[in-house]
C-alpha cells in the first residue's frame, strides 16, 4: 500500500530534526541531576539551576505570577544581565488536569508572562524563545496535587550552544 | 493534494446476488424487510440473535480465509452492540452450498432472526471473490446479496465491507466498519513518553506507524479523503501543524505562521484546514486554504480559542474558548463573526467535534475533578453525559455519527474506548500499547 522507500526517506529526515530536540531535553536532565550533587562553577548552567532557580510555578489553570516567581524571575534577571552571553528558552508546562489542546496554549500563555516579566526587567527579546509542551512533559509522574503543582511551571533553559 | 479514490482498487466490480425465484421471491424480501430490523434510535436495544455460520471456501485452500472472514464480521457487529452473534455450536444445518436456500426451521429453531451465509473463493486471475447473503429466518427470504472482487491482501476489508451492508441492511443506517482510526501510539514512562503516529482498523488490526517517535506528535485527524493526515509535531522551531500523505509519506508544513500552530482539523471538503495560532498569551483561529495557501484570521480574541471542528456543511465552527473566563463551547459562521456560546452546564467544556450527521457535537466536560465524555445538539440543546469519572478526554464521531471513540487514563494511561451516543455499549479497543487522541476516518469506500 505505501511506498516504503519514500516513507522511510521523509522519517529519516525526522530523525534528524528530532536529534537536536533529544540532545537538548538530555541537557535538561543533566541539569537536574546536577542540580542534587551541588558543585557548580559561577555562571555555569548548574550555577543558574542550583544557585539562581531555573523554574517558577503557577497556580491550577493560572498564567499569573505569585510574588515567590517574581523573586525567582529577579534573580534570573540579575545571573542573565552578568552572563550576558546566554540566549535561552523559555518552556511553558501544564499539569494533566486539561484538555490537550488548551494545555497547549495554557503553557505557551504561562511561557509568555515569563517572557514578558523578563523583558520588562530589561532582558532583551532577542536572547528568548519561548515553547510550550502543553501536559505533554511532565517532571512529576503521580497523580496528584504533590505532583500537579510541580508540573505547572515555566522553566527558562540555557542553550547549550550559547 | 493526492486523491484516488481506495475504493477504486479494491473492487473493480459489486453485484447484487439473487436467487432464481425471481419476482415472487423478490416480493417476499420486501415484505420480510419489515419484520427483521434493529432499531438503534432507542436507548435501550435488544441486540438481535444473528447466526454466521463460516463462510465456505470456494476451493480446499479457501477455507482459512473464508472463517477468518467470518470471524470478522462476528466480531464487528457483536461489538456494535446490537446484534447477539450465536454460539456456531448450537447451529443444526451446517452451510456447505450457500447458494441454496436455507432449512429455515432449523435456524427459528435456535431463534436466529437474521442468517448470513457466504463464500470465499480464489478466482483464476488471483482476485478474491466474496459473496454473502442475508436471510431472515422468520420470514424466510433472502434479505440482501451481494459479491466483491478484491486483491487477497484486502480480505480484512472484504469482512468489514460485507459487516456494513449487513449493519445498513438490518438497521437502516449506514454501517462503520470499513474504517480506520489514526491515532497517537504511547510507549515509555510518562516522563519520557515516546508518541508516535499511527493507524489502523476500526477493530484494531493492522496497526501500522507513520512516525518514528523521535518528534512529539498530538491529535492527528483525516481528510476526508483518508489519504491525508494533519497533525500538531514538534520538529526544529516552533511546533507546527503538518501535513502527512499516507500512500506516499510525503510531508509539509501547513502555512507559514509567525508561531506555534496546533488543534488542527480538515473541512469537509478536504480544502483547507482549520487550526489555532498562538500568539502572545493568546490563541485565535485561523484557516489555510490548501491549494492557494491562503490564509484567513477568524478569531481575534484575547483568550484561548482553539479545538475548531467544521459542521458537516461547511458552513459552520463550532470551538472552544475561554473568553468569558472558562473553556466553553461556541459556534460560529465558517468563515468568522459573532460567536455563540451553546453551553452553559456547570463545568468546562472543551474539543468539541461535531457529528458527521450534523444532529450533535461532542466535546469533553470537566467539573468536580472530573473529565466526561459528552454530547449536546449545535442549538445548545439536549446535553447528554455519555461517560465519565478520571479521565476520559477527545471525542471523534463514527462516520455514521451513532459511535464515539474517546481516550481514558485511569493513572496507568491511555486506551481506547468507544460509547455509542445513546450512552450505552461501552467497549474498550484493542491496541498494541498505550494510545490517545483517535480520529475515526470516513467510511474508505
Amino acid at each position: 500500500m505505501m511506498p516504503m522507500e519514500k516513507f522511510i526517506r521523509a522519517a529519516g529526515l525526522a530523525a534528524l530534526l528530532g536529534a537536536s530536540l533529544a540532545l537538548s531535553a538530555c541537557a535538561n536532565k543533566q541539569n537536574d541531576a546536577m542540580a542534587s550533587a551541588g558543585a557548580s562553577t559561577p555562571g555555569s548552567q548548574q550555577d543558574f539551576v542550583v544557585n539562581v532557580g531555573d523554574r517558577v510555578f503557577f497556580e491550577s489553570d493560572s498564567s499569573e505570577l505569585t510574588p515567590q516567581s517574581r523573586a525567582t524571575l529577579d534573580k534570573q534577571v540579575q545571573w542573565l544581565n552578568q552572563y550576558a552571553q546566554y540566549s535561552f528558552t523559555i518552556e511553558g508546562h501544564a499539569d494533566e488536569r486539561g484538555t490537550r489542546e488548551y494545555n497547549i496554549a495554557l503553557g505557551a500563555r504561562r511561557g509568555q508572562t515569563v517572557r514578558e516579566y523578563l523583558a520588562s526587567r530589561g532582558i532583551q527579546s532577542q536572547r528568548m524563545r519561548t515553547i510550550s509542551y502543553g501536559k505533554e512533559r511532565p517532571v512529576a509522574v503521580c497523580n496528584d496535587i504533590s505532583c500537579w503543582s510541580q508540573n505547572r511551571r515555566a522553566v527558562t533553559v540555557l542553550n547549550a550552544s550559547s | 493534494m493526492a486523491a484516488g479514490n481506495p475504493s477504486s482498487f479494491l473492487m473493480t466490480r459489486r453485484r447484487a446476488l439473487a436467487l432464481g425465484a425471481g419476482a415472487g421471491f423478490a416480493a417476499m424480501s420486501q415484505r420480510a424487510l419489515a419484520a427483521v430490523r434493529v432499531d438503534i434510535t432507542q436507548g435501550n436495544v435488544q441486540p438481535m440473535p444473528i447466526a454466521l455460520p463460516n463462510f465456505v471456501g470456494g476451493t480446499q485452500a479457501d477455507g482459512d480465509v473464508a472463517s477468518a472472514v467470518t470471524q470478522i464480521m462476528t466480531n464487528n457487529l457483536r461489538r456494535s452492540g446490537l446484534f447477539a452473534p450465536i454460539d456456531p455450536q448450537a447451529f443444526i444445518e451446517k452451510i456447505s452450498n450457500p447458494d441454496a436456500v436455507p432449512r429455515f426451521p432449523d435456524w427459528r429453531a435456535i431463534n436466529a432472526q437474521a442468517l448470513v451465509t457466504g463464500r470465499i473463493t480464489r478466482q483464476g486471475d488471483g482476485r478474491l471473490k466474496a459473496e454473502f447473503r442475508l436471510w431472515d429466518v422468520f420470514g424466510g427470504a433472502q434479505q440482501a446479496g451481494q459479491q466483491y472482487f478484491t486483491s487477497p491482501d484486502n480480505w480484512r476489508r472484504i469482512g468489514h465491507i460485507m459487516s456494513d451492508a449487513i449493519y445498513e441492511r438490518l438497521t437502516g443506517e449506514k454501517g462503520y466498519f470499513d474504517t480506520r482510526i489514526v491515532f497517537i501510539d504511547e510507549t515509555g514512562p510518562k516522563e519520557r513518553r515516546i508518541k508516535r503516529l499511527a493507524i489502523m482498523d476500526q477493530d484494531g488490526a493492522g496497526v501500522r506507524y507513520l512516525t518514528r517517535g523521535d518528534e512529539l506528535v498530538l491529535t492527528p485527524r483525516f481528510s476526508p479523503s483518508t489519504q491525508e493526515i494533519t497533525y500538531m509535531s514538534y520538529g526544529q522551531g516552533d511546533p507546527r501543524v503538518l501535513l502527512l500523505n499516507i500512500e506516499t509519506g510525503q510531508r509539509e508544513v501547513v502555512g507559514n505562521f509567525p508561531g506555534m500552530t496546533f488543534a488542527p482539523r480538515f473541512s469537509p471538503d478536504g480544502q483547507r484546514v482549520i487550526m489555532s495560532l498562538q500568539q502572545g498569551s493568546n490563541a485565535n483561529l485561523f484557516v489555510m486554504d490548501l491549494r492557494s495557501k491562503a490564509t484567513t484570521r477568524l478569531t481575534q480574541t484575547p483568550a484561548i480559542d482553539t479545538a475548531p471542528s467544521y459542521s458537516p456543511d461547511g458552513a459552520r465552527i463550532c470551538f472552544e474558548s475561554d473568553r468569558g473566563g472558562t473553556q466553553q463551547i461556541y459556534v460560529m459562521g465558517a468563515t468568522g463573526g459573532t460567536a455563540q456560546r451553546i453551553s452553559f452546564g456547570d463545568g468546562r467544556y472543551s474539543t468539541p467535534v461535531w457529528s458527521p450527521r450534523g444532529d450533535f457535537i461532542a466535546f469533553t466536560k470537566q467539573g468536580g475533578g472530573n473529565f466526561g465524555i459528552g454530547i449536546i445538539k449545535p442549538d445548545g440543546q439536549g446535553e447528554r453525559l455519555l461517560t465519565s469519572g478520571y479521565h476520559n478526554e477527545g471525542p471523534t464521531f463514527a462516520p455514521n455519527g451513532r459511535v464515539i471513540m474517546f481516550f481514558r487514563d485511569l493513572g496507568n494511561g491511555p486506551s481506547l474506548f468507544t460509547v455509542d451516543i445513546t450512552g450505552r455499549n461501552e467497549q474498550k479497543t484493542p491496541t498494541p500499547s498505550l494510545a490517545s487522541d483517535p480520529a475515526w476516518s470516513p467510511l474508505l469506500s
